[in-house]
């Protein structure tokens, strides 16, 4: 594997070996061991065109930890805000010996576009291309779904895991949809028809407009934060009735079976599709899900990185 | 293909080793033993069990894997990572006892010296292998050593287990020069 762009370049054992991998270096990171030197030498690149505090941070963090050496890249601040091409940043990061990029883009498909034209001879990391994907996020959401309810075993076979909220705009949930699938869960998308994407049904998913009716029959609800900065149009009247339908109260949260976790990829909007009691609660995974994301993005870098040149080219 | 050790030789290698081990060190009650996963991971905990029959009392004993800390790390795929487990008694001042199945370039052994200074300050720290088959790249020794076995380069050491393997045997694969 040499690059990481979407769920669909990925086989569920490529997955189960990512989340295996993190699995034993979350134990490491555990411990007293918080820095190893397997990346030592190599450059790892954040190209932020977007904005991010998790996403960026953590894999920063992941990077530091494999003792990589780390160069952050902004939007604001670089000359991609004075309108040079990615092409011209792409061969500026290849000139500067980057051994992977890690991409936030607004276009949908620019991660890919990096890879597919070979400007740089690097790893490329999708950390999130527009409303189409964001694979990163989906391997620690499983990881994190693994962790808490997948009774030791290596897949996610028989769980249901319900998405909630703003899927049109959602790289999150499309990414989740496809590896909870393809990891054996049944997923469930629960969202008004004006917040679904064109073409949902051919998702591997079922879709419900009842958030109700969902509640008590899934292990894990996976929130969704409501994208009201690429909203062009009206999608629902206004924001209390979207509470009121789609956000999930201290109420709906008592439906829920006694073992299931609650779960939103952040930054949320508190008391939009989230109760700050909710997101507080001791069900609530959500903080969890950023330590995990270190030890998930970790575990990634180590798979694209940490071998030799043998594996180049057989992505 | 020719065995190189039965299932009685490994047996009475690691009785013999144990006994050393527990020798050179005036008993047990400061060592820590650690085994390099996969095979060498199994042959710790045989080697800590034949230990604490001898002496009567639990050995402490765990895994230690050296994957994150490999030099050679580039030069093919990525390796899976196995499990880490330090007793809860740690290593620091304490007698470490690297184990491993096949010492050959001694390269995972400095990998596991450095993982270890990661986790502790062990007092001493000494090495038990099953077979010693030498080509050393690194100047490192074995302290203690089940067999050894002298082979060329273009050969391969293979060590069976019962616990992975379903037999105890050491076998030597390829023709000498």
């Amino acid at each position: 594997m040499r690059h990481l762009l979407s769920i669909n370049n990925l086989s569920a054992s490529d997955a189960i070996g990512i989340l295996d991998t993190a699995t034993e270096l979350a134990r490491i990171n555990d411990g007293q061991v918080k820095k190893l030197p397997t990346l030592r030498g190599r450059t790892i690149v954040n190209l932020f065109a977007e904005d991010s505090t998790r996403t960026r941070i953590s894999f920063e963090a992941a990077a530091k930890r494999l003792s990589a050496d780390v160069i952050n890249f902004s939007a604001k601040g670089s000359s991609l805000s004075k309108g040079e091409s990615l092409k011209d940043t792409a061969q500026t990061l290849q000139a500067m010996g980057a051994d992977a990029v890690v991409i936030r883009h607004s276009a949908s498909g620019a991660a890919q576009r990096l890879a597919d034209l070979e400007w740089m001879s690097g790893s490329v990391i999708n950390a999130g291309d527009g409303t189409h994907e964001h694979p990163s996020q989906a391997l620690l959401d499983a990881f994190t779904i693994r962790k808490h309810l997948g009774k030791g075993a290596s897949d996610l076979k028989g769980l249901r895991i319900a998405i909630v909220g703003d899927v049109l705009h959602s790289r999150v949930a499309r990414s989740n949809v496809l590896l909870l699938s393809m990891l054996g869960a049944d997923v469930v998308l629960v969202a008004p028809p004006t917040l679904l994407p064109v073409g949902v049904e051919s998702w591997p998913a079922t879709i419900s407009y009842d958030f109700d009716s969902v509640i008590p029959n899934v292990d894990a609800i996976m929130m969704l934060r409501v994208q009201q900065e690429r909203m062009s149009d009206l999608f629902f009247p206004n924001s209390r009735e979207y509470s009121r339908y789609f956000g999930l109260n201290s109420e709906r949260m008592s439906a829920m079976a006694r073992h299931a976790i609650v779960m939103h990829p952040g930054p949320m909007n508190r008391g939009l599709e989230i109760a700050a009691d909710v997101a507080d609660s001791a069900r609530s995974v959500i903080v969890e899900q950023v330590t995990n994301g270190v030890n998930v993005r970790m575990a990634i870098l180590y798979v694209l990185l940490a071998g030799g040149p043998l594996e180049v080219g057989s992505n | 293909m020719s065995v190189a050790l039965s299932a009685q030789d490994i047996s009475r290698a690691l009785t013999r080793i144990s006994h050393e081990i527990l020798e050179k060190n005036h008993g047990s009650s400061e060592i820590t033993v650690l085994g390099i996963p996969t095979r060498g991971a199994h042959l710790a905990a045989r080697i800590a069990a034949i230990m604490s029959s001898i002496e009567g009392k639990e050995i402490a004993h765990g895994t230690l894997d050296i994957t994150l800390y490999r030099d050679d790390l580039r030069l093919r795929a990525p390796r899976a990572i196995m499990p880490t487990s330090i007793p809860p008694i740690g290593i620091q001042g304490r007698d470490v006892i690297l184990i491993d199945d096949v010492l050959y370039s001694g390269r995972t052994i400095r990998a596991a010296l450095d993982a270890l200074g990661e986790v502790g300050r062990p007092r001493t720290v000494q090495l038990a292998v099953l077979v010693d088959r030498g080509h050393r790249q690194l100047p490192i020794r074995a302290d203690f050593v089940g067999k050894n076995l002298p082979t060329s380069e273009k050969q391969s050491v293979r060590v069976s287990l019962t616990e992975i393997d379903g037999v105890d045997e050491v076998v030597i694969e390829g023709e000498a020069n």
